[in-house]
């Protein structure tokens, strides 16, 4: 148990498409809009490269809720990079709930280069999304087993 | 590989990241992540300065890779990784870690933006650490340009374009290139007759051995990528072939079937088989089949018994027509607003409320009334005409936003011309205020403002309606806050402008954009006003917002510069951060085939797959789809992107 009183802070990953979403970030800087730090960006070219692995890395390595941002169903700047996506978010959202995590904690969303406010209401929403949802029960987990193995 | 030895740069951006993130903190705490070799803090990086001291550190210390954190990679990649490689480091070992705009710009308390700062800086050392030296890829390009529309803006492009050497296409969707300017009776504000100085560029853009037109055709489809689009063009019947059409209009006299025309907006009709104007280039005659008897079966055929060249062929198919074109140029143009919009001011219902076209094709010489101004309904001379300007702008409640820029040009130029037609008329102009920016244009508007019988009045209209055979203009003048009541002959509304209504289909067929208003929109609206983010593609014209005829021609000839200097090239470069195949592990499943949405991938003859890198545009989709994790993007592996994530959540 945490001893300490602070309110529980997430740490949260967001992997945004290079053309939209990690424009609408930059959108959303340019204009000054704030919100909560808690969201680490990575900029991939597409939010089609985002796998399964990538998310699960995210959460093994202690992400509370993970983050996929790409360009509005039609916009994708490599046609259709981001349909795929929507698929496979479908997917590790499903394994995800098997395996005993809530699949709320990730979420895909279409931000463009032009929706600043889109980007900062996203990520204050997320994160307070996530922060209701308590951290992630994997490192917890992971630290148990830890002590079982020895 | 060799042990990483990276430097990390943290720029304080004058106080732009230094107020809310802690710079010293950030190199700090970086200077002991594992690889890290120096570090250091300063002002402004992108400084002359601040670039000697990456420079010199990549000498002195041997440097393998530098991460520069600072603003978005948007901005100073390209200055850090020509830095680098005047120091003799590869330009692709550099990276940006963007603390400004995703950090200090959008945080306030200076702790959570610090250790915020670390994170992302972070990730970006281990990227990095991962990343190896790669050579830009060099294409060859197709030396022609695609010119969509044929307005004032597509014809000069295509002149520029065509005079500097290079081919070029001019699509056009109607019989007749020309757009918009060909209906225009004379301009402001030198009162030039338009036909006079259109027609001659015109011709020019007919016979000019570079250029080949495409009239009454359109782009479906466009695939590739810069320097080498691949791009279909549905080529319409006109039925008529235009080099044996003669222009004698003996098929117009016995045709039985006429329409309103579009050129006239309206005012007049034009038959079944037509030429839009008398100037009309291509000059021939075209057979529009929506309003033809018949041609399958052939209903009527009175045109070619009458056709003595025998040019009329009834039995012209569609045509696509594919291309293969280096960079495109989008002139689409506008349209009016649609006038049915505007209720509250009788249009669609009173005849005798017109746009601003369609008085100038009452002014002009060659329109329906040979330059009289008669009105609609029963063709008497309008003696007293109101103007009312803004008519859909300007107004966010009910209609379009924004201010359509020419409209109180025009409409002191209407109200000019006007007097000149009809010597006893008396024109009052609504307006709520005069926007005259513009070389020779307040004057302009001075001299009409001057003129005797012109009124301007300054106050929105609310309402219009027909009494008897008089048209009543309800308004208000606020500068003397008296209501007003105009009886009137003739209306003309100074229509708002809006994107041509085949902008937003084509915008996506291209992968560019359109902003809120539907107008094309700009890379960058003040530094890269004529090119679109897609590279290779050019925008210009009232297409991209509202504007006037000088400012068209030099968006044409702008957009016309950045084509030539693409196409001048010997070689195009493209990103050499593609797919990699490492064949070991390949198993030649072919999944990465099929995701590839630019047919970069293949299976080759030793069954595994191979990735065409000047066809590849790095989107990675084949990577999330590789069962094996053979397929790889440069500097963007699976292992640089799970180092990236472990740091970004380790403890700061």
């Amino acid at each position: 148990m945490s001893e300490s009183t602070a309110p529980f802070e997430p740490r949260i990953v967001a992997f945004l498409c290079r053309w939209c979403s990690y424009a609408g970030a930059d959108l959303a800087g340019v204009s000054r809009l704030e919100y909560p730090p808690n969201v680490v960006p990575m900029r991939v070219n597409c939010s089609g490269r985002v796998d399964a692995e990538m998310v699960l890395t995210a959460i093994e390595k202690g992400a509370d809720g993970v983050l996929i941002g790409g360009c509005h169903p039609g916009d994708c700047h490599y046609v259709s990079g981001n349909y795929k996506t929507r698929r496979r978010v479908a997917l590790i959202q499903r394994a995800l709930s098997e395996i005993g995590i809530d699949p709320r904690r990730v979420r895909l969303e279409w931000i463009s280069a032009s929706e600043g406010n889109k980007f900062q209401h996203t990520m204050t929403e997320f994160t307070q999304q996530v922060r209701d949802l308590g951290p992630s029960p994997v490192p917890a987990a992971a630290a148990a087993e830890a002590t079982t193995d020895a | 590989m060799p042990t990483p030895r990276i430097g990390v740069f943290v720029c304080h951006c004058g106080l732009n990241i230094e107020r809310t993130v802690d710079t010293r903190a950030v190199a700090d705490a970086v200077s002991r992540q594992p690889g890290v070799t120096y570090v250091s803090d300063y002002d402004y990086m992108c400084s002359d300065p601040g670039q000697k001291q990456v420079i010199d550190a990549i000498d002195e210390h041997r440097l393998t890779g530098v991460v520069v954190a600072a603003c978005s990679p948007s901005m100073h990649e390209p200055t850090f990784r020509r830095a680098a490689e005047e120091a003799g480091l590869n330009p692709y070992l550099v990276e940006m870690a963007n603390i400004r705009e995703h950090c200090s710009w959008v945080h306030l308390d200076r702790d959570e933006a610090t250790e915020k700062a670390i994170r992302i800086t972070r990730t970006m050392i281990e990227k990095v650490k991962g990343n190896h030296p790669l050579e830009a890829v060099r294409i060859d390009h197709v030396d022609k340009c695609l010119v969509i529309g044929g307005g004032i803006t597509g014809i000069q492009a295509a002149l520029d374009v065509a005079e500097s050497g290079f081919q070029v296409i001019l699509v056009e969707k109607e019989p007749t290139i020309g757009g918009h300017m060909a209906q225009l009776s004379e301009t402001f504000p030198t009162l030039d007759c338009s036909s006079c100085i259109l027609t001659p560029k015109m011709v020019e853009a007919s016979r000019h051995p570079n250029i080949e037109l495409m009239t009454y055709s359109e782009v479906v489809d466009v695939s590739g990528y810069v320097g080498n689009y691949t791009v279909r063009i549905r080529k319409n019947p006109t039925y008529v072939d235009p080099e044996k059409c003669n222009l004698c209009g003996e098929c117009e006299k016995v045709c039985p079937e006429s329409t309103p025309s579009s050129f006239e907006r309206g005012l007049a009709e034009r038959k079944a088989i037509y030429i839009p104007f008398q100037q009309a280039i291509p000059s021939s005659y075209t057979l529009d089949e929506d309003t033809c008897l018949g041609l399958r079966p052939l209903r009527c055929s009175e045109c070619a018994k009458v056709c003595e060249p025998g040019a009329i062929d009834f039995d012209m198919q569609p045509e696509i027509v594919e291309e293969e074109i280096g960079a495109i140029i989008v002139a689409t143009g506008f349209d009016l607003y649609p006038i049915l919009e505007l209720g509250e001011y009788g249009a669609g219902d009173v005849p005798d409320v017109i746009d601003g076209l369609q008085f100038e094709r009452l002014l002009s010489a060659s329109g329906p009334t040979g330059g009289e101004v008669r009105r609609p309904s029963d063709g008497r001379i309008a003696k007293r005409v109101v103007f009312v300007q803004c008519a859909g702008s300007r107004d966010p409640e009910n209609h379009n936003p924004y201010c359509s820029k020419i409209c109180c040009m025009y409409t002191a130029k209407h109200a000019l011309l006007y007097r000149h037609a009809v010597h006893d008329g008396e024109a009052t102009v609504f307006y709520i205020d005069i926007r005259a920016g513009g070389k020779g244009y307040e004057e302009f508007i001075q001299g009409a403002t001057e003129s005797e019988r012109i009124h301007y009045l300054r106050g929105k209209v609310a309402r219009i309606y027909r009494e008897g055979d008089q048209v009543v203009v309800w308004g208000v003048d606020t500068l003397s806050g008296r209501r007003v009541e105009l009886e009137a002959d003739l209306v003309v509304l100074a229509m708002s402008m809006d994107p041509h209504p085949s902008t937003d289909a084509l915008a996506k067929a291209l992968k560019i954009s359109c902003g809120g208003e539907g107008f094309l929109k700009e890379a960058h609206p003040k530094l890269r006003p004529v090119e679109s983010l897609t590279a290779g593609v050019f925008v210009a014209g009232a297409g991209q917002g509202p504007k006037d005829i000088p400012e068209s021609v030099a968006q044409g000839s702008g957009a016309a510069a950045k084509a030539i200097g693409l196409l001048a090239k010997e070689k195009l470069t493209h990103s050499p951060e593609t797919v990699s195949i490492d064949e070991e592990i390949c198993g030649g499943c072919g999944v990465c085939v099929g995701m590839c949405p630019y047919g970069a991938l293949s299976l080759n003859g030793a069954g595994t797959a191979e990735c065409n890198e000047v066809l590849c545009e790095s989107c990675g989709t084949c990577v999330s789809a590789c069962p094996t994790g053979a397929a790889q993007l440069k500097n963007m592996s699976d292992s640089q992107i799970r180092e990236m994530i472990e740091v970004a959540l380790a403890d700061v």
